[in-house]
């Protein structure tokens, strides 16, 4: 079966916008966010176990032949995922969902990413990387502005893909929101490409939670939240799964994540919902954020233009 | 942790005193295989059209750059989590008689036996390395399933010096992750202790 694809067209703008976007797609699939780096960089100092310092070698020259090469540094180059706060009065608004599927349809071609579309129940691989809802775009509305903030997400199949989010009774508490991430780690973590990024949703239901989750991984590894509370149990989970020993691909070692990030969102008193998200160590998300004469800024990627 | 260079064809002697948590540098023929490859192979009892008989597999969707005249070329390619491989991998090797399974994190008790009782070994390549991996495929020799897409299509890549491979299961039956998860595990309880004290919001 074959995937129809006519590929739109834009406005001048809209080309611009997502001329743009395919650049900035290419470059981060190989170069990964400067909080990331910096936090690679610090681990191998602390790992230095011969097996978990092979580990570490490996990894630190992997970047920088595929910086190199200028090809994705993970052969999985997942589904683009883009979550999008967008000013009501951004002038791309109209166009933006054709700019973001063709972005990820041209760099696709370009980088070259792999093709990672399958449409379900026909079951075929497009192999183009784009099918019914791949790309997924997210948004949330910026009122009274004309800007727009566009994190694109790697989202790969052994790492982030396969969340999971339940809802607990409240009797079970923040005690059992504690047990649902440890176990997580345990049994999926160890095999999802530690050292992890642990996105944590608490909400009041499974999509919430989950999307919370997702949320907390586009912010940087070493942010915390601004509720005291769960700042506290950042730093608690955190630490707790460093302890738990994961290491570098789960061979063991001293540290097992980048860092632990929750977003909270109020619950129904009945129920207490959790999502667990793994970004793994190739954490390949960034931020573009742009003006309505689309001049643009890179917060996560200190020096690169496009 | 002792370091083994090996070469394809591999006899089930060259591995017998290799143990689990060594590391091995592959040189010869090495074709990726992943779900549908095992599908194919296991439930749907169709023959592998690739010899793969004391050689070894890759779980890897890569990603190749398409060249003329049915050339490909490697351009980065890594292992994916090699666990939705084991409801197959038992039966897998014992009709391919494929000598190393390498993939990414652990196997369970189907793969330990059939290591243990066909002499195979298999082995943790540090995923999210593909380029790196890459550098180490000299050439793509074939194509074979390419109607199930570029990453299950399978490619048989004949590599140099490909690694590190970390031994995982060995041909005693050990498994590497078995005692660390127990460890893991162990820990873990510990930690939910402490931490569930200091998390009682609701009160």
């Amino acid at each position: 079966m074959k995937y129809d694809y006519t590929e739109p067209t834009l406005s001048t703008k809209g080309a611009k916008l997502r001329d743009l976007l395919v650049k900035y797609l290419d470059i981060f699939s190989h170069r990964l966010p400067d909080d990331v780096s910096k936090k690679l960089v610090e681990f191998s100092k602390i790992e230095v176990d011969p097996l978990q310092k092979l580990v570490y070698d490996t990894m630190m020259e992997n970047q920088r032949l595929a910086a190199e090469a200028d090809v994705p540094s993970c052969q999985d180059t997942g589904t683009l995922q883009f979550f999008v706060k967008i000013g009501t009065n951004f002038p791309l608004i109209d166009e933006l969902n054709e700019i973001l599927v063709d972005a990820t349809y041209r760099a696709t071609q370009i980088a070259p990413l792999r093709t990672n579309a399958v449409q379900t129940f026909d079951e075929y691989n497009t192999n183009i990387n784009i099918g019914d809802g791949i790309p997924g775009i997210f948004t949330q509305l910026m009122p009274h502005s004309s800007d727009i903030e566009i994190y694109p997400y790697m989202a790969g199949g052994g790492c982030t893909l396969p969340g999971v989010a339940k809802v607990l009774m409240p009797g079970e508490g923040y005690e059992g929101v504690t047990r649902f991430v440890m176990d997580r780690m345990t049994t999926y973590g160890v095999n999802a490409c530690p050292p992890l990024l642990v996105g944590v949703g608490i909400a009041t239901s499974v999509e919430t939670a989950a999307m919370n989750s997702k949320l907390a991984l586009l912010r940087r590894v070493d942010s915390y939240n601004s509720n005291k509370r769960a700042a506290k149990m950042e730093h608690l989970l955190e630490d707790g799964i460093n302890a738990i020993g994961l290491g570098p691909q789960g061979f063991g070692g001293k540290k097992s994540v980048m860092g632990v990030n929750i977003i909270n969102t109020a619950r129904h008193p009945s129920v207490i919902g959790v999502g667990v998200s793994t970004g793994c160590w190739s954490h390949r998300r960034g931020l573009i954020k742009l003006d309505q004469d689309l001049n643009y800024e890179l917060p996560m990627n200190k020096g690169v233009e496009l | 942790m002792k370091t083994y260079h090996l070469t394809t064809p591999i006899s089930a002697d060259d591995i017998k005193d290799i143990r689990i948590g060594d590391i091995v540098y592959l040189t010869g023929t090495m074709v990726t295989a992943r779900d549908d490859a095992h599908r194919r192979v296991v439930k749907e009892g169709l023959k592998l059209p690739v010899d793969i008989k004391d050689k070894a597999i890759l779980h890897a969707g890569p990603i190749i750059k398409y060249l003329p005249d049915n050339k490909y070329k490697m351009v980065a390619v890594g292992p994916t989590t090699s666990m939705r491989m084991e409801m197959f991998e038992e039966e897998f090797v014992h009709k391919t008689g494929v000598r190393l399974i390498i993939g990414k994190g652990s196997m369970g008790p189907g793969t330990a036996r059939a290591c243990k009782n066909d002499k195979a070994l298999q082995l943790v390549y540090p995923a999210g390395n593909a380029v790196y991996a890459a550098k180490h495929v000299e050439k793509i020799v074939d194509a074979q399933w390419t109607d199930l897409g570029m990453p299950e299509t399978l490619w048989v890549c004949k590599v140099k010096d490909f690694g590190p491979l970390v031994v995982t299961i060995d041909t005693n039956g050990d498994n590497f992750f078995d005692a660390k998860k127990a460890e893991f595990n162990k820990r873990k309880e510990e930690q939910i202790k402490k931490i569930s004290e200091q998390v009682q919001f609701i009160q």
